[in-house]
């Protein structure tokens, strides 16, 4: 809380903290207020939870509908059921296809692509990591999770394409497109599994329509940039040449806007192959299978290599896409005769090896994993108990009695206030109705729990990204130690870090806040250094030149200078805190995150679960909106989750 | 550009090979279960595919296993394992990626729902391991505390359960959130002063049940048999009011101990129908709890794979196969 600094002034002094009084006084006051209003209302108007709640019943008895006319009503018999169909085919020709070329054809053909999009070195990185997924003993995992993010990401390029084309050149849809990406981008990717399991049941199908819910915002949004980027003026000079708008958009838009497209494609595949392990809850095949697999086992080196696995994947796809976008040097020839002979030589060597992918190469990192993280857990565990019983007993415990025990519309109000002050009118007001959702779904005990996860968790996230992002800013040498950490951190599946964390903390709240600080510190990291080092030097030097300590630097010059970068930072940390801190909903941590994930595996909690989901992403608009700031516009391809 | 006329020309395919007329979802050909064993050659020529749902519990994987290795290893099919919790097993039967669910518990309400309305499912017999349910607390427990068993005491002991978690109150720690569970109805109906917490997973479980007899930590926990972890600690069951038949109807209002679950088998209609020997098979498959915990304690404590702790099992027991396999 922050203390009421009025009293303890003297009344006249220097004018620079008189201003700094006046633009105080109101949030002090305000403070003031709130701690007066909740002594006084303390326990009235709190809605503690009811599992009965008649919205729960109503969403069973719609769930019980659906499941009965799924072969009858014309909708599902015509379109729903017709997309599954298409959709399952289209993941069951690919995975068949991928699965035929053999491991050689495989990774022959991924450096054959490599080199077409980039040259000998992105082919050797195709190639290694490709081969590396081999030697880590996942390859046919590995070829359903490829199969899987490429059929969503094929599905959402071609939808996103398209829809991303007519966003650049129509202003008006650009209005009804911008917000609904918003939202699929703030959604925890938790919510939306209920549904998509309620209309497409369970299996590959309804996992890639869950995975292109998420990857498919990228795509529109970097292809709609691409297009409004070319120049207006090549665009006019077409059309006076008579160019048709149809000829102007295949010979000179697209084409132009090509490379920035491209860097749309990397961006869906990163999402698609970040949300693809998830989807495992769903019954999709592939990596994310050992994930679920281990985290029953509580085998933390058994998480890892799955882990590793999609990483590798990762690496060598954003690799080629990027060389893809970044335009080519060598000669047409060299490039697909280059292409040509390294897929060849892998299909050749299909029939002549093994089916299988050769056991005696693979090495066994499991056991020296789970070796180390036993001896930690055994020595440890004063150190680990007592963090989280700090955490849990000293934050976590206070903050949620008072979110709970406060009347639901001072909360209510609390966030109205504070996102006036950080964002003004309009967020302040979305903010505050989605709250109000929250409590309309009866799940506000609920929503309270998993709000007091998120703030602690992102406290202490933010916190660390910003000391990390401002010693990487001021020292090179940091952040080039500090750099392949972060890359690795960030491409790695958040399922992944449950584990570890549950192996060290047992199971509870505290175990998913250090999960979501794993998985958030590196972009909270990143863009606060970014954000540092965008700030010109001219102005440090200024400042310097005018007898500015270094402290006196960062606190007036570099931070302030870079905020729209530390709201972005807050805004982003906040939002994946809170993707993260759904699924620690599978090591305990309760509250929302649990009711979805007991509405996907118990019947009679449907209804829910489903409510759950929407409550979460009311609770995600409303944290985006409170952390959006004046004028800090989201960045549109950042936030990744899952 | 090719690209995109390609897949369009997959599209109009896909479309029409489904025909007028609209989907059901049990036409989807991608999912269906393609086992047809009618044939005479037996171990020779792959005789199809067989779904084999996997639950999060050890015990259900030891069953698998030693199930997916005979109809491997024995009829020539090719064994798929589906990783699934235990209700959306039961979805996969309907939407055609599940064959069998080789050890269900109970689940009145979803084989009333599959198997006589919708006919997707098919009981296909008892498999032998009789499950229990309750509630469990390490035996010095019991020493210490004698009169703990009896849940009428539970609330005069919640302090000793206190956790983090749990609210101010006693913890119940459960295991995943999809397991077979009345626990939250239970606290609230026979007011305790308990919060039910989910450890997340049988191994949470265990490895609370292991540091409670090691530690000699207070402990109440869902837990069930069979399980390996009796054969090397001891878990006392604290008595719950007395199950009558029908004391459960109704989720929500339970205020009795769980029933006894004689654990069976569940199987898809198509596989029922089409599954020839490997039906059968399945249909024939019984053994004791004993002969799960065997395979479960080497899956978890020899560090074998389930596929070698089956085939451990099958070479020590051929005479229990044999029965099984189809004539």
């Amino acid at each position: 809380m922050v203390s009421a600094p009025v009293q303890a002034a003297p009344p006249v002094s220097a004018p620079p903290r008189a201003r700094r009084l006046v633009r105080w006084a109101p949030v002090a006051v305000a403070v003031a207020a709130f701690v007066v209003l909740y002594a006084a209302f303390r326990n009235t108007a709190v809605l503690p939870h009811d599992d009965d709640a008649t919205l729960f019943h109503w969403l069973n008895d719609a769930r019980d509908w659906v499941d009965e006319n799924r072969n009858s009503s014309p909708i599902f018999l015509f379109v729903v059921n017709y997309v599954r169909l298409f959709v399952a085919e289209l993941y069951t020709g690919l995975q068949g296809a991928l699965d035929a070329l053999g491991w050689p054809g495989l990774i022959g053909l991924m450096g054959g692509l490599g080199w077409l999009a980039g040259g000998w070195r992105v082919a050797l990185v195709a190639l290694a990591g490709f081969g590396g997924i081999g030697v880590l003993g996942k390859w046919d995992a590995s070829v359903d999770t490829l199969a899987l993010a490429l059929t969503a990401v094929l599905l959402s390029l071609l939808a996103g394409i398209p829809l991303g084309v007519w966003t650049g050149r129509s202003d008006r849809v650009r209005r009804v497109v911008t917000p609904v990406l918003d939202v699929m981008q703030i959604m925890p990717t938790f919510s939306y599994l209920s549904p998509i399991i309620l209309l497409f049941l369970i299996g590959p199908a309804s996992a890639t329509v869950a995975t292109m819910i998420y990857a498919m915002p990228p795509a529109i949004r970097i292809t709609a940039l691409a297009v409004q980027r070319v120049p207006a003026t090549v665009v006019e000079a077409s059309e006076s040449l008579g160019a048709t708008g149809w000829q102007t958009m295949r010979k000179v838009r697209l084409p132009m806007a090509l490379n920035t497209i491209m860097l749309g494609v990397n961006q869906t595949i990163a999402a698609a192959l970040s949300m693809v392990p998830l989807v495992a809850l769903i019954a999709a095949p592939g990596l994310g299978v050992d994930l679920i697999q281990a985290l029953a086992r509580v085998n933390v080196g058994a998480a890892l290599v799955p882990g590793l696995a999609i990483v590798l994947i990762a690496i060598v796809l954003d690799r080629i896409s990027r060389a893809a976008a970044a335009g080519r040097a060598r000669s047409r020839r060299v490039r697909w005769s280059g292409f040509a002979a390294l897929t060849a030589a892998g299909l050749a060597l299909t029939p002549a090896l093994a089916p299988e992918f050769p056991e005696q190469w693979e090495i066994q990192i499991v056991r020296p994993i789970n070796d180390v993280v036993d001896w930690i857990e055994a020595h440890w565990y004063p150190v680990t108990g007592f963090l989280n019983d700090t955490v849990a007993y000293g934050l976590l415990n206070p903050l949620q009695n008072t979110l709970t025990s406060a009347p639901w519309w001072l909360v209510t109000l609390a966030v109205l206030a504070l996102a006036w002050r950080v964002s003004g009118p309009r967020p302040a007001l979305v903010a505050g109705a989605c709250l109000v959702g929250v409590a309309v779904l009866g799940l506000w005990q609920h929503g309270m729990e998993t709000l007091t996860i998120v703030l602690v968790a992102a406290l202490i996230t933010i916190a660390a990204g910003l000391v990390l992002g401002v010693w990487a800013a001021r020292s090179d040498r940091f952040a080039a130690v500090l750099r392949p950490f972060l890359d690795a951190a960030q491409t790695m599946p958040s399922f992944s870090y449950l584990l570890p964390a549950v192996a060290l903390f047992a199971n509870g709240r505290f175990t998913a806040i250090v999960a979501s600080f794993v998985y958030a510190v590196p972009v909270v990291a990143r863009l606060v250094e970014d954000g540092l080092r965008a700030v010109p030097p001219t102005v440090v030097e200024a400042a310097r030149s005018a007898g500015s300590t270094e402290r006196q630097l960062l606190w007036k010059v570099r931070l302030p200078m870079a905020r729209s970068s530390l709201l972005l930072a807050a805004n982003q940390g906040i939002v994946m805190t809170l993707a993260m801190v759904v699924i620690g909903a599978l090591v305990g941590a309760g509250a929302l995150g649990y009711d979805v994930v007991a509405g996907i595996s118990q019947q009679e909690d449907y209804g829910k679960g489903l409510a759950a989901g929407v409550a979460l992403v009311l609770l995600g608009i409303m944290l985006d909106r409170i952390t959006q700031g004046a004028h800090g516009r989201r960045n549109p391809h950042k936030k990744r989750n899952a | 550009m090719k690209k995109i006329s390609l897949v369009a020309g997959v599209l109009v395919l896909g479309l029409s090979a489904a025909a007028c007329g609209g989907a059901k979802v049990e036409d989807d050909a991608a999912s269906a279960p393609s086992a047809n064993a009618g044939g005479a050659s037996a171990a020779a020529a792959p005789a199809g595919t067989v779904k084999m749902a996997i639950n999060g519990w050890v015990g259900y994987e030891a069953s698998a296993a030693v199930v997916s290795y005979l109809l491997q290893h024995e009829l020539g099919y090719t064994v798929k394992n589906v990783t699934l919790a235990e209700e959306p097993s039961w979805q996969g039967i309907e939407s055609g990626d599940v064959d069998v669910i080789i050890e269900n518990w109970g689940h009145d309400d979803l084989k009333k729902k599959y198997i006589d309305e919708k006919k997707v499912a098919v009981d296909a017999g008892l498999n032998g391991n009789n499950g229990v349910i309750g509630w469990y607390v390490p035996e010095w427990m019991t020493q210490k505390y004698p009169d703990i068993t009896d849940w009428k005491n539970l609330n005069k002991y919640a302090d000793l359960f206190k956790t983090s978690e749990s609210d101010g109150k006693g913890q119940v720690l459960d295991g995943d959130p999809s397991f077979v569970t009345n626990d939250e109805a239970l606290v609230k109906n026979l007011k305790l002063d308990y919060k039910v917490v989910y450890a997340g997973s049988e191994a949470a479980l265990i490895k609370a049940a292991k540091q409670a007899t090691e530690q000699k930590k207070p402990l109440l926990m869902y837990f069930y048999e069979p399980q390996w972890l009796f054969n090397q600690l001891k878990l006392v069951k604290v008595n719950l009011p007395a199950y009558t038949a029908g004391c459960d109807a109704d989720p929500k209002k339970v205020a009795c101990d769980y029933p006894p679950y004689p654990l069976d088998k569940i199987v898809s209609k198509k596989f029922a129908d089409t599954g020839g020997k490997g039906y059968d098979l399945v249909k024939n498959f019984q053994w004791t709890n004993d002969d799960q915990n065997s395979v479960a304690d080497d899956i978890t404590n020899n560090g074998m794979s389930a596929e070698d702790a089956a085939k451990k099992w099958v070479e020590a027991n051929t005479a229990k196969w044999q029965a099984w396999m189809p004539k």
